[in-house]
């Protein structure tokens, strides 16, 4: 793969194998150009900003708050009962369905233990999905394994549907040696190569724009090599993140170079205290991607089935034409804390929290559903539970007794190769150890003080 | 919300070894730095007589912060509080009752965007307001970076003589900054010296409740912009009596947190605890006379104090917390460098985080800690 795209950057990139659909596309923006003069008579607006508008003599301002809100698409209502008989969810199995339930159930038990572990001192901080794991788990169901992912930090379901074990988890929130942000990240900050996710990082929305960066990567990539897997790039961000200029700058900049992106809203009503209310004025999220002139749709976060459907759909629209950016905005309402570092009865009714729970969630939704279809029942509901439960507290107590990684991890990939500075700071700090051994304990770290040795080249 | 975790220490990573002699938590409860009587805290020079023939309080740094706000938007119609999560106290309960004291007109929430956030404060200040902008943590100040350092740092220069009108003069910026354990590399930084290289914005650093009521209020008095790190792991942990009155500090002026004869420290914020605890065990240890001072205003700084600290006791160390690469520790060894040369025993020394990240399970081998500094002073006595 490497070797394939090192090749695809040394070819000419107006490659012979540009595909009809890209002439289609540099034609129309010729035409765009070409025609920005003013035809005499014409009954449309033929500036360069607005191709296509008629002309008025009405004045009328459009008010957003008279238009229609975007509808929200949903299969299932919150009895777990399919809305439309004549659209049954199609192209899942019962086995898949199963499975979506189970990483829901999955993520959902290890966020309870967790919290608790953060609250026992056992780590320093911990966010739970709670709510939301439907469009975390239903969206990743709907990608290819090796679309690269960029999230933000309540999407643990992308990670437990791609594969990631228990031990996996643990190992990044306990800081072991096997977490391959090598103990240097706050607790949930995932990455993996493997499952084609780049680490979390905790400033908002930054990951926005890279998705369309890496989007535009991944189109380039699929024109090169057009017998291999075409692939699309999934971005997800809360709607608070939504206010930053990154998110304006991302969807702007994929549209602009038709980037086959989707950008996925979680839109849980809350940023920390902040309600969406005095987050924006505008119809949700969605209402933005109409205006940066992406296909755009809303739905229920809390219908797995929906959100697994969208995604399916959306990412089939962003590889037509050569790729471009698709926005989906999944409702949701986020039920717990904003992280174990919050008490959000500060600024919100307990009773607002506890309707919510009672009235809808993704998980109790699926599961009505596969009960009354007969693929679920009380037992199987048990066995999940109690399996979920012991294999995250099994991971745990091994994951507790782990060390962190050696101690030059302090210093090592700032750079590729440490620099000949950090070398000496390392080497000062060694001999800060030994000089005053009671004042420093390195036994918690693989290799102890050894861990500090670094080569002096 | 981040605060109680945030700022508490009893989190593995930040427990101190068993045989400590050196590096042990600070005790705020009985260092010098604080004022633990309304005595001693009446009895500082800097107070307005007002401040002086007052009461105190006995209050924490988030407190002091509040009381410093409410002051200002009881006193000036034209002040505003605002920011993330501001309105219903801010997750580190700086702006706590305010929203409800003083109306959603001035103390309120703002989308989350904090380049929309300082944008929106310096138009505010340009057009006569005096706004106080929240940025929910030091290390989510850089989508802020342009607004900083193109606009509120250059407008009153660009404006020329139309610069009293156009101005961001009345603009503060405050930020928690600085390690607390475990906030690892998006939740510890300290990202003072980007901004003391940039001309136009005065930043302050304060100590303690007391200087933080004090100094807070110099900088929304003050006609130039001001950016305002708050150390937030002394959010909670720095109790002392303050003032009951409204009181101001000098800005760009240095405090001598203690006379001493052989060597100079210097430092802001947080780690003048540490180098407290490591002047008495050097003091005690090393027989010899030590002076720490307090920048507060690490730029545009007062030199003056400094130098004239260093050409008396001829030995400088310098530490903060921050990377030591182009660090506020290297402009002011610098300019020692320049000023007292022929007065210098022994190279100015250094102490601050290394070269790297603010990694996780590393930031007890990265920031400052009382051996470090124990260690400094010995290497320039012995030097
Ligand atoms: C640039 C930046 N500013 C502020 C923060 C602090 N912060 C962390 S999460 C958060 C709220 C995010 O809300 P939203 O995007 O809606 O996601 P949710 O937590 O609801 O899933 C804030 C303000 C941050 N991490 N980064
Ligand atoms: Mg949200």
């Amino acid at each position: 793969m490497a070797s394939k795209r090192a090749f695809g950057l040394l070819e000419p990139l107006a490659a012979r194998r540009t595909s009809r659909s890209e002439l289609r596309r540099t034609t129309q923006c010729q035409r765009r150009w070409s025609s920005v003069s003013q035809r005499p008579g014409s009954d449309r607006v033929h500036f360069p900003g607005a191709v296509n508008s008629k002309f008025t003599t009405a004045l009328a301002f459009t008010r957003p708050a008279e238009l229609e809100a975007m509808p929200t698409y949903r299969i299932l209502d919150q009895e777990g009962v399919i809305v439309d008989k004549s659209r049954q969810p199609s192209d899942i199995s019962s086995e898949e369905m199963v499975g979506l339930y189970k990483h829901m159930v999955s993520v959902s038990i290890m966020d309870l233990i967790m919290f608790d572990a953060q609250r026992q001192g056992k780590v320093s901080f911990y966010m739970v999905s709670a709510g939301e794991e439907g469009i975390a788990v239903g969206s990743a169901s709907s990608l290819s394994p090796n679309d690269p992912i960029f999230a933000q930090y309540r999407e643990t379901g992308i990670f437990q549907y791609r594969g990631f074990t228990p031990h996996d988890f643990m190992a990044q929130l306990f800081a072991t040696t096997d977490d391959p942000g090598r103990g240097r990240n706050m607790p949930v900050h995932y990455g993996s190569t493997k499952y084609h996710i780049h680490t979390i990082s905790s400033p908002l929305a930054t990951q926005i724009p890279q998705a369309s960066g890496a989007a535009y990567a991944v189109k380039m990539q699929n024109m090169h090599n057009p017998t291999d897997e075409q692939r699309v790039v999934a971005c997800y961000f809360g709607e608070g993140a939504a206010s930053e200029g990154d998110f304006h700058a991302a969807l702007n900049i994929a549209a602009t170079r038709a980037c086959p992106v989707l950008f996925i809203c979680r839109n849980n009503g809350y940023a920390i205290s902040t309600p969406t209310l005095e987050q924006y004025r505008g119809d949700g999220i969605a209402s933005r991607g109409v205006g940066y002139g992406i296909d755009t749709i809303r739905v229920d976060g809390n219908d797995i089935l929906a959100v697994r459907e969208v995604t399916r759909q959306a990412r089939q629209l962003a590889l037509e034409q050569g790729g471009r950016p698709v926005l989906i905005e999944a409702m949701s309402y986020r039920v717990s804390h904003h992280s174990t570092s919050d008490d959000s009865f500060a600024y919100r009714a307990k009773v607002e929290v506890e309707d919510w729970k009672r009235r809808d969630n993704p998980i109790t939704r699926l599961r009505k559903y596969m009960e009354s279809n007969s693929l679920w029942d009380e037992s199987q509901e048990k066995e999940l539970r109690s399996e979920a439960r012991k294999s995250v507290l099994d991971a745990y107590r091994k994951a507790e007794k782990e060390k962190h990684p050696p101690l030059r991890s302090m210093m090592t990939d700032v750079y590729e190769e440490l620099t000949e500075e950090q070398i000496e700071q390392m080497q000062k700090m060694k001999k800060m150890v030994e000089r005053y051994p009671n004042e420093y304990d390195v036994t918690g770290y693989e290799g102890g003080l050894d861990g500090m040795n670094v080569d002096r080249r | 919300m981040l605060p109680r975790a945030l700022t508490t220490t009893r989190r593995a990573y930040a427990s101190h070894p068993p045989k400590a002699r050196l590096n042990i938590s600070t005790d705020y409860s009985s260092t010098p730095l604080l004022h633990h009587s309304a005595k001693s805290a009446l009895a500082n020079k800097e107070l307005s007589a007002e401040a002086r023939n007052g009461t105190t309080q006995r209050i924490n740094l988030f407190q002091a912060i509040n009381s410093a706000l409410a002051h200002a938007l009881r006193s000036d119609q034209r002040v505003l509080l605002f920011g993330e999560d501001v309105a219903f106290g801010g997750v580190f309960r700086c702006s706590m009752n305010l929203a409800n004291e003083f109306g959603d007109d001035r103390v309120f929430n703002t989308p989350l965007s904090e380049q929309g956030i300082v944008g929106f404060a310096i138009g505010a200040a340009m057009e006569g307001m005096r706004p106080v902008a929240e940025i929910q943590f030091a290390d989510y100040v850089y989508p802020a970076f342009d607004q900083i350092v193109n606009e509120a740092a250059k407008c009153r220069y660009r404006a020329g003589s139309n610069g009293d009108a156009q101005s961001s003069g009345g603009l503060v910026i405050r930020m928690p900054s600085g390690g607390v354990g475990h906030g690892a590399l998006y939740h510890s930084q300290s990202p003072e010296s980007l901004f003391t290289h940039i001309p136009g914005m005065r930043v302050v650093i304060p100590r303690s409740p007391t200087q933080a009521k004090g100094l807070l209020l110099a900088a929304i008095a003050s006609n130039d912009p001001v950016i305002f790190m708050e150390p937030k792991i002394l959010y909670r942990a720095a109790v002392e009596h303050v003032p009951a009155e409204a009181y101001t500090l000098p800005l760009s002026t240095a405090e001598i947190l203690k006379e001493g004869k052989d060597v100079t420290i210097i430092s802001y914020g947080t780690p003048l605890y540490t180098c407290q605890s490591a002047l008495e065990a050097a003091e005690r240890d090393l027989k010899c006379s030590v002076e720490l001072i307090d920048l507060r205003t690490v730029y545009p700084w007062d030199r003056q104090t400094v130098m004239s600290s260093v050409r008396k006791t001829g030995r400088c160390i310098v530490v903060h917390e921050s990377m030591v690469n182009a660090g506020v520790g290297a402009e002011v060894a610098a300019t020692i460098q320049e000023g007292c040369f022929l007065r210098l025993e022994a190279p100015v020394q250094r102490v601050a985080g290394w070269s790297t990240h603010p990694g996780l399970a590393y930031e007890k081998f990265n920031i400052p800690d009382v051996a470090r500094v124990y260690d400094a002073v010995k290497t320039v006595l012995e030097y």
